[in-house]
């Protein structure tokens, strides 16, 4: 699919150089990349490849994807848990206070939080954030080299914040709109009304006995976000400098590293996938009802 | 054929009902005045977005120029007009694609079962395998890059989307009376579709697509963003964006401009969403 794009790894690898190859030359290079195949060719043997762990390398470090992968991918999951986790506590926050009165001031504030949220671009949002905090706070830490967590945790995680806060931003307004319509309606039931009538009070009724009915519908979103996350992540990483696994994709876009791009993306397909499944089975763990059916 | 006539009737009285609530004419009045300023820029009553004038470079909002000028002196307020412009046509055409082969796909697949619905879900499958951003991004650089290309990547991206919608509700239609009448009746399967079936689901379809522009813009706006939307020097309100991040200290207004009209728009249209949702909505009968 992406070897239509104009140019090749000749010309991405040796730039205008590449114009003062003899045909031969080039048609050698050619051979030697396999690129003088059809591409059907191309593809079923990048395939089989697949098929049986080798994910390609990358023409120009000569690195294995699988590296590439397995230093990257680790970093953009722990981005995605620090987003989560960012997007969770707002967007359910934002909920509880929106719920909590229907219709007043405090539910429009919420409403306006969610529609922002759902609303700014990530990428709007990052680049803003960056060059504000940078000149106003003359706080930076994407500027230096990207820490890993053994080598300086506080810097990595420092590094790791504010693409978070980004992408939880961003992840926060679906789950509060979901959230606070299921937390409406959760409220109107029967057991809710029994709790309040033998007395519980305001704040334990909402933390434990509204909001533990309405997690099912929570966690369903969440689940569905994570797409949203890994798609973000492309940007996000490209903004802060961050060496993840979006930006190993868009390195390799830019570089025409066919390999790379597919196996990464193939790579991060599967990713969400598993996700998918994990949030199916997180089900029978928080809803008693689906593990009794 | 009565069913045809009343959509039609529904129809006018969609638009009042969606204006009359709140977020439908806040959203309605928001995308008005971005598509104002992009018919503006298309019938050529701006400055031209293109031409550079070194000698008023990084100037601020001013009179002349209503949102400052950039660091080739071309003018922001022109820019970020003709930005809006191409947004809004890569999101009205991409959308299109996607609703029109997504409803045709799901409504065929849900209608005629069997080996139709089985290939049919299997690339909905595939597709929703892939996160949409990073779906768009390979697509898009698939394609020799125009417009229209960075159109079709968004359209396939959100296809599944609709085949979902559309299919669901023609699952159980194709059981419901009246469509089963129509086959004792003799009615050939095309007109069963175009005249029983498709009218039924129009509302929900039509509510997707009014959802579906705000993710189409900001998706487009992300991959210019990323370098991969309409290629320079083409005004591109992600394109302004990325530019700016460099500018943005000295500048500010080369961010601020491209920047809040892309949330205008996409606020806009996401305020019109609901209000056409609210007012689709039988359970919302008086509106909102």
């Amino acid at each position: 699919m992406l070897r239509a794009i104009p140019g090749d790894q000749v010309t991405a690898s040796l730039g205008t150089e590449a114009a003062a190859l003899t045909p031969a030359q080039r048609a050698a290079l050619e051979a030697y990349y396999g690129l003088d195949q059809p591409l059907p060719v191309q593809f079923l043997s990048w395939l089989g490849a697949v098929a049986t762990g080798n994910l390609g390398a990358s023409q120009r470090s000569g690195e294995s994807v699988l590296a590439m992968t397995a230093s990257a991918l680790p970093i953009t999951l722990e981005l995605a848990v620090l987003s989560l986790v960012i997007g969770l506590v707002l967007g359910v926050a934002a909920a509880m206070l929106s719920a909590s009165r229907p219709n007043s001031a405090r539910d429009a504030a919420g409403q306006a939080v969610g529609l922002a949220g759902l609303s700014v671009p990530a990428f709007l949002l990052g680049s803003a954030l960056l060059a504000l905090s940078a000149r106003f706070l003359g706080y930076n830490p994407n500027a230096e080299q990207f820490a890993a967590l053994t080598a300086d945790p506080g810097l990595h995680l420092q590094q790791l914040l504010m693409p978070a806060i980004v992408l939880g931003f961003g992840l926060a307004a679906p789950i509060m709109r979901t959230a606070r319509s299921a937390l409406l309606e959760v409220r109107s039931q029967d057991y809710v009304r029994t709790a309040r009538g033998k007395g519980v009070g305001p704040r334990r009724l909402a933390v434990r006995h509204v909001l533990p009915g309405a997690l099912v519908p929570i966690l369903t979103m969440t689940g569905l976000q994570f797409g949203y996350l890994l798609g973000g992540a492309v940007v996000v990483e490209q903004i802060f400098s961050v060496p993840g696994i979006g930006r190993q994709v868009l390195l390799g876009i830019q570089q025409k590293e066919y390999a790379v791009v597919q196996s990464t993306v193939l790579v991060i397909a599967l990713t969400f996938v598993l996700v998918n499944l994990c949030t199916d089975l997180l089900y029978r763990v928080i809803d008693p009802r689906v593990r009794a059916s | 054929m009565t069913a045809v006539a009343t959509t039609a009737a529904g129809r006018s009285g969609l638009l009042r009902r969606t204006l009359a609530s709140r977020s439908g004419a806040v959203g309605a009045a928001l995308v008005g005045v971005v598509v104002l300023g992009a018919l503006a820029a298309v019938l050529g009553l701006l400055p031209d977005p293109l031409a550079q004038a070194p000698a008023e470079r990084l100037s601020g909002p001013s009179a002349a120029h209503w949102f400052g000028t950039d660091q080739f002196g071309r003018d922001v307020f022109a820019r970020s007009a003709a930005g809006a412009a191409a947004s809004l046509q890569i999101a009205v055409v991409a959308v299109a694609i996607a609703a029109v082969a997504g409803t045709a796909a799901g409504v065929a697949a849900g209608f005629f079962r069997g080996w139709s619905d089985r290939s049919v879900l299997g690339v909905t499958n595939v597709l929703f395998a892939f996160p949409p951003l990073l779906l768009a991004l390979a697509l898009a650089s698939a394609f020799t890059r125009t417009w229209l290309t960075v159109a079709i990547a968004i359209a396939i991206v959100y296809t599944p989307i609709f085949v979902r919608v559309a299919r669901g509700p023609v699952l159980s239609l194709r059981e419901a009376d009246f469509v089963r009448a129509t086959t004792v009746l003799g009615f050939s399967p095309l007109r069963t579709l175009t005249r029983h079936v498709l009218p039924n689901i129009a509302p929900i379809v039509i509510v997707q697509v009014t959802l579906s522009l705000s993710w189409a813009v900001l998706t487009e706006a992300s991959l210019s963003f990323l370098g991969l939307g309409t290629p320079p020097p083409a005004p591109s309100l992600g394109a302004m964006v990325l530019e700016a991040r460099v500018l943005v200290n000295i500048a500010w207004w080369t961010m601020a401009a491209p920047g809040a009209v892309i949330v205008a728009l996409v606020v806009g249209l996401n305020l019109l969403g609901d209000g056409v949702r609210d007012a689709m909505d039988p359970r919302n009968g008086s509106g909102r």
